[in-house]
């Protein structure tokens, strides 16, 4: 009962603290922190997506960016003026689709393309799948990059820009609002609204991982050949698993879409892929809450390196020696060596991972 | 009595090596069925064979009323044949609970909707296949928490945890692969209690098996495989006075 009582306690001042970062970080930081905060969280729900193939299924992706750029893309496409220029007589304004019909579209989307990326690589496994699926990462981008002729589509390298923001309610969310008479800019607007989303993923990652449907993942991922005994359909599951994170991907890739207003190929590159994986790896494959501390961690660290390498640097020495891009990938690959050592499961495993460190250290 | 699974003239090659031979044989509804020879004699090649592990080359086998050239392990899980592996293959990073609610799939229904949503229905039905999961790892006598993580069970346990996992998907056909394989006489014994309970159920059991003692002692009949072939089918008895039997076994006179 007492302990009943503790977690709601804890349950509500997390939910408070929650509600109210925008807001604390806007007085703190500056309200250029509650924008890395924005990005920080589509970082996470990318990071869930792919923990679902990976974390779940044990399928390698390293091409998982390819999804967040068919979501991006899609509403960069139909939420811009971009089409009047590849298709004057159709579209003379452009399409100007709102985001709410988009996003459902660009989630389909992107589990087709899931499905197209596993159906044929449902035999591999390891580093075989991985090669793939960097293949088809790759693939997608540069598409992009090169959809600029004959009918310009995508707008090749210089990206398409002037999409439309995102729209709750018929209320912009790229301009200051009142809401109840609280002013709210921009920034804590998106927090809002990709601070919903965030959670609706983790339900659903949730609600996934304690189902028949998650256990036969996870079957998968212990040993393909008994699942298959157990009469688990492994070729229907893994492009399920495929098109589930894909979904997320493509989402997660609206939203930037929109709250960015500019997309372009150079946003989906191969470290990208490179970067979600270290998240999900970091923070502890399998676990949801692991892989939301690894997400943050990782979408932080480099504004944090910037907004403190450069001023100490410059107290110190008068000038800076030290790029901070180059130390963020010097510290991050430490990072990845000292978790991988000391940690291997992770900061915050799974659980069952947990439950078996314990048991080791009872036993003899 | 009919016969609930079939052999004609199966045969599997592996390059130039006939791992099967045309083999042909019948294993009838409810009977216990050994399946003895020398080391490389095929023995775990049929049981890939019949659980769709391996494609065959040549012949057919017969299930429950259907004929199965070529398939996909999960159809003849689900048609009712539940294997146990030589090299033990659980869930290792999962619970010995878990492992046996994997068993559970193919009997379950619930999807994405149902794990998004959490129906009444699928509620139901979690909490059925954890109880059935629960009754079926004391069954077979896993006294351990069912939150232990299988590879943390003994070497005894696991043996009889993916006995539970194979009944888990209801079989009628469960095929073990060496189950006494490493036990000793005290495990062996209550292994052998068990196949004699899980039979009085109305599963039949097949067993690939080296430990000739409890062969004999367990099964109604008992098939030899050498090379490939089929060399002798019939009751332990007869088997044991088999003159290929034993010239498999201990080399012929005349060699």
């Amino acid at each position: 009962m007492n302990k009943f009582l503790n977690n709601k306690i804890i349950y509500f001042v997390v939910l408070a603290a929650v509600l109210l970062l925008p807001f604390a970080t806007d007085a703190l930081l500056g309200r250029g922190w509650v924008r890395i905060v924005d990005f920080a969280m589509l970082y996470i729900m990318l990071a869930l997506g792919l923990n679902i193939v990976v974390g779940y299924a044990g399928l390698l992706d390293l091409g998982y960016i390819a999804f967040f750029a068919v979501g991006a893309y899609c509403y960069a496409l139909t939420g811009s003026p971009h089409l009047a220029t590849a298709f004057p007589m159709l579209f003379p304004d452009g399409l100007h689709l709102s985001f709410w019909i988009v996003l459902p579209m660009a989630a389909l989307l992107a589990g087709g393309f899931g499905v197209l990326l596993g159906a044929p690589t449902l035999r591999l496994r390891g580093d075989y799948l991985a090669i793939v699926t960097l293949g088809f990462g790759e693939i997608i981008r540069i598409f992009m990059n090169n959809l600029n002729a004959p009918v310009n589509l995508t707008n090749g390298p210089q990206g398409i820009s002037r999409i439309d923001p995102i729209q709750v309610a018929g209320v912009s969310l790229n301009a200051t609002q009142e809401v109840f008479g609280i002013t709210l800019p921009s920034v804590h607007l998106y927090f809002y609204l990709f601070l919903s989303f965030t959670v609706l993923v983790v339900f659903v990652s949730h609600r996934l991982e304690k189902s028949r449907i998650g256990r036969a993942w996870m079957a998968i991922r212990e040993d393909e050949i008994a699942a298959s005994s157990m009469g688990i359909n492994t070729r229907n599951l893994k492009l399920l698993a495929f098109a589930m994170g894909a979904m997320f991907g493509g989402v997660s890739g609206t939203l930037f879409a929109g709250f960015q207003g500019f997309v372009s190929p150079e946003s989906f590159s191969l470290m990208e892929s490179v970067m979600v994986l270290c998240m999900v790896v970091l923070g502890g494959m399998g676990n949801i809450y692991g892989v939301i501390l690894g997400g943050l961690m990782l979408a932080l660290l480099p504004e944090v390196l910037r907004h403190s390498v450069v001023p100490l640097q410059q107290a110190m020495f008068g000038k800076t020696v030290i790029d901070p891009e180059s130390l963020r990938m010097l510290l991050f690959g430490t990072a990845l060596i000292v978790v991988m050592l000391y940690r291997p499961a992770g900061l915050w495993p799974s659980r069952v991972r947990r439950r078996e460190l314990d048991t080791d250290e009872v036993a003899p | 009595m009919t016969a609930l699974l079939e052999l004609t003239g199966v045969g599997k090659q592996f390059g130039g090596l006939a791992a099967l031979n045309r083999v042909s044989l019948h294993i009838n509804a409810g009977e216990i069925y050994g399946l003895i020879g020398p080391n490389g004699a095929g023995k775990t090649t049929l049981f890939n064979v019949i659980t769709g592990l391996y494609q065959l080359d040549s012949g057919k086998f017969h299930f429950a009323g259907q004929d199965y050239q070529s398939t996909m392990p999960h159809l003849l899980a689900q048609a009712g044949i539940a294997r146990t592996f030589q090299n033990i293959r659980l869930f290792a990073n999962l619970t010995a609970l878990e492992n046996v609610m994997i068993g559970r799939h193919q009997r379950t229904q619930a999807g994405v909707f149902g794990a998004l949503f959490l129906n009444r229905a699928t509620r139901t039905e979690e909490r059925a296949s954890a109880d059935r999961a629960r009754e079926l790892l004391r069954y077979v006598g896993i006294t351990k928490s069912s939150q232990t993580l299988a590879k943390n069970l003994s070497y005894g346990e696991q043996r009889r945890l993916e006995i539970a996992r194979a009944l888990a998907t209801e079989p009628m056909l469960l095929a073990l692969d060496e189950p006494a394989a490493g036990m000793n006489a005290t495990e062996t014994e209550s292994l052998k209690v068990l196949l004699h309970d899980i039979r009085a159920t109305g599963v039949t059991v097949m067993l690939i098996e080296h430990d000739v003692k409890l062969i004999m002692g367990l099964c109604d009949r008992v098939a030899v495989l050498d090379y490939g072939r089929l060399i002798a089918e019939g009751v332990p008895d007869e088997v044991r006075q088999n003159p290929a039997v034993i010239a498999a076994y201990l080399g012929s006179d005349n060699e």
